[in-house]
């Protein structure tokens, strides 16, 4: 049996209001089944299943605001990877070793407030170690859901307050006797979010919040190299007048394509910086990002960009970026991202150094296609050139790595028609 | 085709990919990429769209004889 949990969308998604089931109990769902879709600061996405096997209930009803890592359903059969990010905790169960030196008064404390008294032996601040009724209390506030003196709840419903962050003692139990039960903690955590937002300011405090985390956090480091476009242009312009306008690729396709080439020669740049550890990714994911028409901006995952050709690729651009614009991403494209291209040549600018979105390590920066004096074998000439910037975490790489990287680049765009 | 039929169809071809922007206010000419905000995805669907239209075949050489609304209409003009 698995967990199903609110996926973490972006590190700057907190929670997501669900919309819709795709799925009900007793349907077989595999890996990569879109199953549900949220709402999110970034539009509608369609999220992504991560095991197989039988839904077996669904948690959560649409309409509720629901945290990252609450549970949403449970899948029967399924395994959750161990990747999956699934902070799900037990109903903790009070129980009191004999050695434990604890008054009796503390005890009984304990008890009512649900407090194991084993994480507090040699914390005891009575006489000779004793614990007593005030590290009790003491113990009782640093917990996220206090139990209420009065009133029973049940196991779920405190785990999902806990995971709600829903004050128990606010909430009134509809069960036998009072008591609380999930469906009170689901309607509390739903009234208490329930104020309206223009959907433009949430993108724009999640992507305050990413950024700031980022400038925070990372210690950038930035550099930049002017790469003559003559030959991939050239190559472009023969691909595109073999084409039909609905075949023709954009410029920004070959430069993608040779990102991930120069990546697979520099892959520390491909990865995360998690935990304090450098984390490199095999597959090599583009997030690239797209400005929405009304302000704010998206980076969705192009995914392994080095196995596909130019022609996947721009099929893949087609694909997502009327997607992403409207706000129909899915959660893989989400998440899946292992390195940030932006690219601003669009508006004229001759370059641009990226802000890196956490945990990702790096962010690759385009500006436009410049006609520029360019000298080369001792001749000068006007060369169409782009200035390209790497922005990098210098936790996780140093400045000389991030100089591969652009000379690989620019060496890639040497040779489009390479594999 | 006449001039102002085929500007009704640039015209509708542009509100739909820059919906937030206006073209009717757009002059002749402006330059249509910089003043709508269009990005070279947008102007490629945009290409699409009337070659679908008017079936025209716009060869990628020609993209920069089409940067404003006269400069279209005289483009195209000799071709539907």
């Amino acid at each position: 049996m698995a967990d199903f949990v609110m996926p973490s969308l972006g590190a700057d998604m907190e929670s997501a209001t669900l919309v819709k089931w795709h799925v009900k109990p007793g349907d077989v769902v595999k890996r990569g089944d879109i199953i549900a879709e949220v709402d999110t600061d970034k539009g509608i996405i369609d999220v992504e299943c991560f095991q197989s096997g039988v839904i077996e209930r669904l948690v959560i009803e649409p309409g509720a605001k629901i945290p990252v890592g609450a549970l949403l359903a449970v899948i029967q059969g399924g395994e959750t990877p161990a990747a999956a990010p699934a902070p799900v905790s037990t109903p903790e169960v009070v129980t009191e070793a004999p050695h434990v030196h604890a008054s009796p008064l503390a005890k009984k404390i304990a008890l009512e407030l649900g407090v194991d008294l084993n994480q507090l032996i040699g914390h005891g601040t009575g006489p000779g170690g004793l614990i007593d009724r005030e590290d009790v209390e003491n113990a009782a506030k640093t917990k996220i859901a206090p139990q209420p003196s009065h009133g029973r709840i049940s196991p779920l419903a405190r785990r999902r307050a806990e995971e709600l962050h829903v004050d128990l003692t606010q909430v009134k139990g509809s069960g036998p006797g009072g008591a609380i039960e999930a469906a009170d903690i689901e309607r509390a955590a739903t009234a208490a979010t329930a104020a309206p937002q223009k959907p433009g300011d949430s993108m724009r405090r999640a992507i305050a919040a990413a950024m700031a985390k980022s400038k925070r956090e990372i210690p950038h480091y930035y550099l930049q190299t002017h790469i003559d476009m003559s030959v991939t242009l050239a190559w472009l312009q023969a691909e595109n007048a073999k084409r039909g306008i609905k075949d023709r690729l954009l410029p920004v396709v070959p430069i993608l394509k040779a990102i991930a080439k120069a990546l697979r020669d520099v892959p520390q740049l491909n990865g995360f910086w998690i935990d304090g550890q450098h984390r490199v990714s095999e597959a090599i994911h583009l997030g690239f990002a797209i400005s929405m028409k009304g302000g704010g901006l998206v980076a969705p995952a192009l995914h392994d960009v080095d196995k596909k050709s130019c022609d996947e690729l721009m099929a893949d651009l087609r694909d997502l970026i009327p997607r992403a614009r409207s706000g129909r991403l899915r959660s893989s494209e989400m998440t899946d991202a292992t390195i940030t291209i932006t690219s601003l040549g669009d508006l004229g600018v001759e370059s641009v150094f990226g802000v890196i979105y956490p945990p990702q390590v790096a962010i690759v920066g385009l500006g436009k296609v410049l006609e520029q004096p360019w000298a080369k074998d001792g001749m000068l000439g006007v060369h169409p050139v782009m200035n390209a910037t790497l922005a990098a975490d210098h936790r996780a790489t140093d400045g000389h790595l991030g100089a591969q990287f652009l000379e690989a680049l620019n060496r890639h765009l040497q040779a489009p028609d390479q594999p | 085709m006449s001039e102002a039929e085929l500007k009704t169809i640039l015209l509708d071809g542009l509100r739909k990919i820059a919906p937030e922007a206006d073209p009717t206010t757009l002059r002749g000419d402006q330059n249509i990429r910089e003043t709508l905000d269009i990005d070279s995805f947008d102007f490629l669907s945009f290409l699409i769209a009337l070659h679908d239209k008017l079936g025209v075949e716009i060869p990628e050489a020609d993209y920069g004889k089409l940067s404003t609304l006269d400069a279209m209409l005289r483009y195209l003009g000799p071709k539907v």
